[in-house]
Parts: structure tokens; C-alpha cells; sequence
């Protein structure tokens, strides 16, 4: 079970105006300000639960995600995952979940890509047969036989993606995050993923939450979502019942989500 | 521990498919080394009383620097725990059930290895073909060449140790390269990279001694030279043990701060 509770991030930034002169200003004195990431996030996500956290860009799910994973310490606020807290018990943590970080790569770039499995797995400690077994299957959903052997350096992004969330399940992680896991894939490839996501989810019952600006990601994987804009959690709910509170019945689920930022002014 | 290994080993496999960069390396020093023992043996023609070293062991001094370049100097940098600082793919690195910095210590050695074993031969058997006075010869003896391996090994580690400041630094500029510059400028002069430290004067020479550069490839190339001998082999090794320690207690304490107020930006 993950749940959060009144968590708060902020974050000191330089603040720096453009232009030559100014630049030069910036050398002597600085002025910081401070950011506000999440005020006041709290919510709970039970085991086997699907969640779709959706918000503008800037709106801090990639800061929840990270507080969530352990990269990030929030400045207070409670945070426990199956009774751990993830900045405190970095390591035990990481070993019980999975990460895809959409903008990011965990794959070395110039070996091939079972070279960086082959590590994740050591990393991990699978042991072998289970990690052959998992790795068959991941093989198999999401098309990866062609493309395990090449380094990836030379992989295309939704070939790439793929690799990345095979790479994020081979240990087979009882929570997973996904932070924009579909972005910048084709057609096929998203199908592939979301059906990928749905199985895993009802097979093993693994508790997923994803950030994604797709709203079809929403509609094909999640009952329930979230919605955060500029820090805070504005809306908890499911994409039924936004919908029956659209004024316009045929509106697509990108409409109702776009009116909704307009709604909350984010 | 496999972990360890297993990082180790994904270095080494990365460093191996770089075949160009190991032919111009070798090339480099070969030339670096040709030119540096030409240069010293002009000095000593000029005056051999005033020289600080037995010629022999400058020269082997020189070619097995030139052999084992990798695994000493300062600036072989690891250019992806750098990028990963900079460039944010270090949030994948901390949801790892390992520790940072002893993955990283181990991708830095597996990389040196890698390229030092990739490049030493065709260099060894250079030195070991060309004539006296210009070829390299072996220690003095059988221990004195274990002495070296054992010395070799914990400058490695020195080597390594300081460099993980440098890359922890990387945390709070974001762009460490014009401390790199400067700390690899000085860890050459230091380590005995660009003139051997006894062609330093006393005083200077016997500060630098003390100085961690110094338990760098200084105390292995000269036990192998066997220009020091008997118990200061021993004094010196035990000066990299201490200087070891530090490095990686103070490399240790410095990362879990800057872990602390990791801030990972955008995406």
C-alpha cells in the first residue's frame, strides 16, 4: 500500500533573468526563490490498484514519483510504501519496486541490451531461472527478440521504451511507477504497453501508478485518477465520473481534461 | 558483491569496443614516451651528477607511466557518471538496491582496467625491443616486482578514491570541468606525471611526498625502477593505505551529503 500524507517539496532556485548585463550581475549577487513543488499531497493507492496521475506539465508528478521512489526527500510529510519510507530505507526500498522514467534511460549505452539486463539482474540478485523466466516473458509481450542483442545506442525511442520497461520489471517489483512510460511511441507500440501494463497488473496483481499526458493511457488502464496542478492534488476520482460532469456529452477525455485545467485556472 | 562485479564487468565490455581510441592511445604514448626519455636523456648527457635518478630508471620509469597511463592519471575521466549527474539519469542509479558510491568506484576501476590492459602490451613489448639505453628493463627482483603489483593496485585506488570527489563536486556545480582542469593539472604535477618528484627541488619534493598525488603512480613506477628500495618501499605503501582510507572515508561522508539535497530537475 502506498500513502502519502500531507507531503511538501520545495525547491531553492537561482533566479536568473536574461540578457548579457544581467548574467554579469548574476557573478556577484544571487538572488534565490524559493519553489513550491507539492503542498499538502496526500493520498493512498491500494495494493493491486491502478492510478493515472495527470496534471499540466510543471504540476509536480515527476517530484511525487521521484519522493516516491526515493530519489527525492520531501521537506515534511509522511511517506510509506508497504511500511517503508523510501528516503530512509533508500536501498531496501528499491529492491521491492519498479521505475520506467520516460525522460530518462537506464540502459547502457554501448553495450547490448541483454549486457544491461545481465547487470540489472546481478544488480537485483534474481536468481537465474526466475530471471530467464521473466525475461521469456517479457520477450514475448513486448516484442523485444529482435532487438535484445543490438546496443542501445541504436534503438529507435519506442524500441528503446520497451527495452526500458522490461529493464524495469525483471525483478519483478510488487509496485510500479511509470512517469510518462508511452511518450513518443508509435501506435503499435502503445498497445503493445498499455496491454502489457493491464496484464501485468491483473496477472500479478502489481499496484501501478503512471504519469502520462495520454489520456487514452487513462481510458484503456485506470479507474481511478488523480489530478495535481501547481503542487496540490485538486481532484481524486474516476474518468466515468469527470465525464458525466462535462456539460457536453460527446467531448473526448482530452476535452474534459483540458476544460478542467481552465476550471482550476492551471 | 556480484553486483560490484558485474558493474566491473559491464565497464570492461564497454571499454573493449573502443578499438580506435586504444590504437591512438597507444600511439600517443609511444610517441609521449619516446619524446620524454629523448628529452631526459639530453639532460643527462648535459650533466650526469646533477641527475636525480639512475638513467635506467628514468627510462623504465617513463615507458611503464606510458604502459599503465590509464590506470594513474587523474584526468581519465568516467564520462557517464558525469553525464548522469548533469544530465539527470542518476534518478535510475538511486532507485538501485546498491550503493552509489561503491558502484561507482567499481565502474571506475573496471574502466581503467579495461583500458590499461587494452594498451599496455603493444607499449611493454616496445620498451622491453628497443635497445640500451633506451629500453625498459626488469626490477631488480621477483619481490620487487610484487611490490609493484601491490603498490600499482593500491594507487589504482587512490587514484579512484580522489577522483570520486571530483565527480561528487559534479553535484553541486553541475559542471565540473573547470575544477577537472585544474585538479588534473595539479594531480600531474603532483604524481610525478610530467617530471618524476626526485627532479624536484628537497624541500618541494619532500611536501609532495606527503601529499596524496604522491601515493599515486609515483610510488609504484619508482619500486618498479627500483630507484626506492628497502624499508621505504614499505613506508610508502603504508602512506597509500592511509592516503586510501581517507580519500574514501572523506569520498563516503561527502556523497551521502550530497545525496541528502539531491535535487533531480525537469521531466
Amino acid at each position: 500500500m502506498i500513502a502519502l500524507k500531507n507531503i511538501t517539496k520545495t525547491f531553492r532556485v537561482a533566479k536568473r533573468q536574461a540578457g548579457f548585463g544581467r548574467a554579469v550581475k548574476a557573478l556577484f549577487s544571487r538572488e534565490y526563490e524559493t519553489v513550491r513543488a507539492l503542498t499538502d499531497v496526500s493520498f493512498t493507492v491500494s495494493d493491486g490498484e491502478m492510478v493515472g496521475y495527470i496534471g499540466p506539465n510543471g504540476a509536480g508528478k515527476s517530484t511525487t514519483v521521484k519522493i516516491m521512489c526515493g530519489v527525492l526527500t520531501p521537506d515534511s510529510g509522511a511517506c510509506e510504501i508497504d511500511g517503508r519510507v523510501p528516503w530512509k530505507n533508500r536501498i531496501a526500498h528499491a529492491r521491492e519496486i519498479g521505475v520506467v522514467f520516460g525522460q530518462r534511460s537506464q540502459l547502457w549505452w554501448d553495450v547490448p541490451v541483454t549486457d544491461s539486463f545481465a547487470l540489472i539482474r546481478d544488480i537485483y540478485k534474481v536468481d537465474g531461472k526466475k530471471y530467464q523466466k521473466n525475461l521469456d516473458e517479457l520477450t514475448e509481450l513486448l516484442d523485444l527478440s529482435e532487438i535484445l542483442k543490438t546496443p542501445a545506442r541504436n534503438l529507435s525511442l519506442g524500441q528503446r521504451m520497451r527495452c526500458e520497461i522490461a529493464a524495469s520489471l525483471l525483478h519483478a517489483p510488487k509496485t510500479l511507477f511509470l512517469d510518462e512510460p508511452t511518450i513518443g511511441l508509435d501506435a503499435v507500440s502503445k498497445l503493445a504497453v498499455r496491454q502489457f501494463i493491464k496484464r501485468l497488473n491483473a496477472e500479478n496483481g502489481t499496484t501501478v501508478l503512471l504519469t502520462t499526458h495520454d489520456m487514452q493511457d487513462i481510458e484503456a488502464l485506470t479507474e481511478r485518477m488523480m489530478l495535481i496542478g501547481k503542487g496540490r492534488i485538486l481532484l481524486d476520482g474516476s474518468l466515468a465520473e469527470l465525464k458525466t460532469r462535462s456539460p457536453d456529452p460527446a467531448a473526448s477525455s482530452e476535452e474534459i481534461v483540458a476544460a478542467l485545467y481552465k476550471e482550476y485556472g492551471i | 558483491m556480484k553486483a560490484y562485479l558485474s558493474v566491473f564487468r559491464m565497464r570492461f565490455i564497454g571499454a573493449l569496443q573502443y578499438r580506435a581510441a586504444a590504437f591512438g592511445g597507444i600511439a600517443t604514448q609511444l610517441a609521449w614516451g619516446g619524446m620524454e626519455i629523448l628529452a631526459l636523456a639530453a639532460f643527462y648527457r648535459a650533466n650526469p651528477s646533477a641527475f636525480p635518478m639512475e638513467f635506467s630508471h628514468a627510462v623504465s620509469y617513463v615507458w611503464m607511466q606510458q604502459a599503465f597511463l590509464t590506470l594513474f592519471v587523474v584526468w581519465s575521466w568516467e564520462a557517464d557518471i558525469l553525464s548522469s549527474i548533469s544530465e539527470g539519469s542518476i534518478a535510475y542509479d538511486l532507485v538501485r538496491p546498491v550503493d552509489l558510491y561503491g558502484r561507482w568506484l567499481c565502474q571506475i576501476i573496471g574502466s581503467r582496467l579495461a583500458k590499461a590492459l587494452l594498451r599496455c602490451s603493444p607499449i611493454l613489448i616496445a620498451a622491453f625491443i628497443l635497445p640500451e639505453p633506451y629500453g625498459m628493463s626488469l626490477p631488480p627482483g621477483a619481490g620487487t616486482l610484487l611490490l609493484f603489483f601491490l603498490s600499482a593496485f593500491l594507487s589504482l585506488g587512490v587514484v579512484a578514491a580522489f577522483s570520486m570527489l571530483i565527480y561528487i563536486s559534479n553535484f553541486y556545480t553541475l559542471s565540473a570541468a573547470g575544477i577537472r582542469l585544474m585538479v588534473a593539472s595539479l594531480a600531474d604535477f603532483l604524481s610525478g606525471a610530467i617530471v618524476p618528484l626526485p627532479f624536484f627541488p628537497d624541500k618541494i619534493r619532500a611536501a609532495a611526498e606527503l601529499l596524496p598525488f604522491a601515493s599515486m603512480q609515483n610510488m609504484p613506477l619508482r619500486i618498479y625502477s627500483g630507484n626506492i628500495v628497502g624499508p621505504d618501499i614499505f613506508k610508502g605503501i603504508a602512506l597509500q593505505i592511509l592516503w586510501l582510507l581517507i580519500l574514501f572515508f572523506a569520498g563516503r561522508a561527502a556523497m551521502g551529503r550530497a545525496l541528502g539535497k539531491v535535487v533531480v530537475q525537469g521531466g
